[in-house]
C-alpha cells in the first residue's frame, strides 16, 4: 500500500505581541520536520493571536497585533492570520480555539469532497484523508502546562490525544524533559512531535518590546513592515508595557473554581 | 520625539566623532545575525554620546581566502547587496573580494580609511562654510600618509564578533603588528553573547590591554547562535532558512541553487590563505 501522507494544518496560539521572525521560523521548522517524518503533508498554517481579554501585562490591542501579523505574513504562501479568537468577548481556552478551527477545516473538507458525513462524522475516504490539526508551540508553552491554574486537566488530555502537539525548541532539552515529567504528555507522546533547531535563538517578543521602549534597533528581528507599523502607531512604550499591571491572567480567574490540572499525576 | 532628541544631541554635542563601521568576513551567506551586529554596534556607540555612526561597510573576503565551503565572491557580494537594500546606512564594498590575492584585514581597513579621508577632504572642499575646518582637514590629510587618527576626523572601526577577537590568539592567523595597528590606530567594536568573555581575553593580552579603550564590547543580551554554517547545513538538507536571512537572499539562494554538499567541499584540502602566507614566511626565515 502506498504511503499516505496525512494533510496537516498547524495552529499557533499566542500573544504575538508583536509577531517576530522567530514566530514565523516556528512554522518553517515544524513544516520541514513533519514532512521529513514521511507521514504528513503540511497544507496550511494559522496564526491565532489571543484576545485582549487574556489580560497579560503589556498586551497591546488585538487589532494592532492582527494587523502586524498580517503585514509579516504577506510574503508567506501558506501561513495566514485568523481573527476569530481575538474577536471573542472573553479569553478563549486553547482547546476551544482548536475545536473551532477543526470545525472549519471539517466544513471545507466536506465542501471540497462533496460528501456528507454519517452521524458520527466518520469518513471512509482513503484517497483523501481527513486533514489533521495540531497545535504548534515553543518549548516554553509545553512548560506552561505546569503552571497551576493555567490549564484544565481535561483540556490538556484533549489537546494531546485528539489533536496533537508540534513543539519547537531551540537549543535546550527542555521539551523532552517536560514530556518525561508529565504522565499525560508521556501517555500520548506519539502525538507530541518535538522539533529541534540545534542552535540557540532566544530572541523573543519580550526582548523586542524592551528594545523598542529603549529606542534600540529591532531591524532584522522582525519584518520591516512591522517596524514601520509600530513606528506609525507608536506602539510599545513604557506605558504600553504597564497595561494590565497587577491584573491576574484571565485563565487563572476563569478556571479558578474548576478542577485544576496538576502535572504531578 | 526621538528625532528631536537626536537633533538636540547632535547640535549640543558637536564633539561626537563620526564613525564608519567595517565588517570583514566570509558572509557565506550573509544572515540576519550579521546585519544585527551593525544595528547593535550603532546603538551602543551612539548611546555613549561620543559617537555618531554615519556608515556601515560589509566587505566580503576574496575567494583566495580558501576557506572550506566558500562559494564565489560574486554571489556573496550580490547577496550582501540584496540584504542591505533596505538599509539606509549599511553598504557593501567589493574591493577586497576583487583582489586576486587574499588581503590582510589591516590592509582592508587602511584602504577604506584612506577612502574615507579622501571623501571627507573632497566634501570639505566644496563646503565653503566650514572654512576653518577645511584648513585643518587639509593639514591633517597631508600628514595622514602615516594614517594617524585625527581627533575630530572620522574614525573607522572594525566590527566583529567575539570569535574574531579571540582568533587573534590563533598562531599564524594574524600578524602581531596588524593586531596592534587595528586596535591601536583604528578601533574594534566587538559583539559578544552571554557565555563569552572578551574582557578576559583582552586582559590576557598585553597588546589588547594597552589599547582597551579602543575596544568597544557590545553585549547582545539575547543569544542568537544562528550562523552562516548553520544556514548552509540547513540548505544542504533541503530545510527552510526563511526568516534567518532577508527574503531577497533566500530567493537568490534558491534561484541559483547555492550551497550543496558539493559546494561545502570546496577548498577541503587547501590550506587557509593566512596560514599559507605566514607559515611560508616563517619557513623562508
Amino acid at each position: 500500500m502506498a504511503s499516505c501522507r496525512a494533510p496537516l494544518v498547524l495552529l499557533a496560539c499566542g500573544s504575538f505581541n508583536p509577531i517576530t521572525n522567530q514566530h514565523m521560523r516556528l512554522f518553517e521548522l515544524a513544516r520541514d520536520h513533519m514532512h521529513s517524518t514521511g507521514r504528513f503533508e503540511v497544507v496550511g498554517g494559522i496564526v491565532s493571536p489571543v484576545s485582549d481579554g487574556y489580560g497579560k501585562q503589556g498586551l497591546v490591542p488585538a487589532k494592532h497585533r492582527i494587523s502586524m501579523a498580517k503585514l509579516a505574513l504577506q510574503s508567506s504562501n501558506w501561513v495566514t492570520v485568523d481573527e476569530w479568537e481575538s474577536q471573542q468577548p472573553d479569553w478563549t481556552e486553547t482547546v476551544v480555539t482548536m475545536r473551532y478551527h477543526h470545525g472549519q477545516i471539517l466544513k471545507e473538507y466536506e465542501q471540497s469532497a462533496g460528501r456528507h458525513s454519517d452521524t458520527s462524522g466518520n469518513f471512509a475516504s482513503p484517497s483523501s484523508p481527513f486533514p489533521q490539526l495540531k497545535l504548534l508551540c515553543g518549548a516554553d508553552f509545553l512548560s506552561s502546562f505546569k503552571t497551576p491554574g493555567l490549564w484544565l486537566e481535561d483540556h490538556v488530555e484533549e489537546l494531546v490525544q485528539r489533536f496533537g502537539l508540534v513543539c519547537v525548541s531551540r537549543g535546550s532539552l527542555q521539551p523532552e524533559r517536560a514530556v518525561h515529567e508529565s504522565d499525560t504528555l508521556f501517555r500520548h507522546r506519539r502525538n507530541v512531535f518535538l522539533v529541534r533547531e540545534w542552535v540557540r535563538n532566544e530572541t523573543s517578543a519580550t526582548e523586542i518590546r524592551r528594545a523598542l521602549r529603549r529606542h534600540l534597533s529591532v531591524k532584522y528581528l522582525i519584518p520591516d513592515s512591522v517596524i514601520e507599523y509600530i513606528r506609525q502607531h507608536e506602539l510599545y512604550t513604557e506605558d504600553s508595557e504597564r497595561r494590565n499591571e497587577g491584573t491576574a491572567l484571565r485563565p487563572l480567574i476563569k478556571q479558578a473554581h474548576q478542577p485544576i490540572k496538576s502535572l504531578d499525576d | 520625539n526621538l528625532l528631536a532628541w537626536a537633533f538636540w544631541r547632535l547640535i549640543y554635542n558637536p564633539t561626537t566623532s563620526k564613525v564608519v563601521l567595517l565588517a570583514c568576513g566570509s558572509f557565506n551567506p550573509i544572515t540576519n545575525v550579521h546585519l544585527r551586529m551593525f544595528e547593535l554596534a550603532r546603538d551602543h556607540l551612539e548611546d555613549t554620546g561620543q559617537y555618531s555612526v554615519i556608515k556601515g561597510i560589509i566587505s566580503p573576503v576574496g575567494d583566495a581566502y580558501k576557506k572550506k565551503g566558500l562559494i564565489e565572491a560574486s554571489h556573496r557580494v550580490e547577496m550582501a547587496r540584496l540584504a542591505t537594500e533596505s538599509s539606509e546606512w549599511i553598504t557593501v564594498d567589493s574591493w577586497e573580494s576583487q583582489q586576486s590575492d587574499w588581503v590582510e584585514t589591516a590592509k582592508v581597513i587602511r584602504h577604506h580609511y584612506e577612502e574615507l579621508l579622501a571623501r571627507e577632504h573632497n566634501r570639505d572642499n566644496v563646503d565653503t562654510v566650514k572654512y576653518t575646518k577645511k584648513r585643518r582637514i587639509e593639514e591633517n590629510y597631508i600628514a595622514s600618509s602615516v594614517h594617524h587618527r585625527k581627533r575630530d576626523g572620522p574614525q573607522l572601526m572594525l566590527l566583529c564578533g567575539a570569535d574574531v577577537l579571540e582568533s587573534f590568539g590563533i598562531p599564524n592567523l594574524w600578524k602581531q603588528e596588524d593586531i596592534t595597528e587595528i586596535v591601536g590606530q583604528y578601533g574594534l567594536v566587538c559583539i559578544t553573547r552571554c557565555g563569552g568573555d572578551p574582557y578576559k581575553f583582552i586582559n590576557q593580552s598585553d597588546d589588547l590591554w594597552k589599547y582597551r579603550k579602543n575596544i568597544h564590547v557590545v553585549h547582545e543580551w539575547v543569544t542568537n547562535d544562528i550562523s552562516a554554517t548553520h544556514v548552509r547545513r540547513a540548505l544542504r538538507r533541503g530545510r527552510s532558512v526563511r526568516y534567518l536571512l532577508p527574503e531577497s537572499v533566500v530567493r537568490y539562494v534558491q534561484e541559483h541553487g547555492l550551497y550543496s554538499a558539493d559546494s561545502e567541499q570546496k577548498n577541503a584540502d587547501v590550506v587557509l590563505a593566512p596560514f599559507q602566507k605566514y607559515s611560508d614566511a616563517s619557513t623562508s626565515g
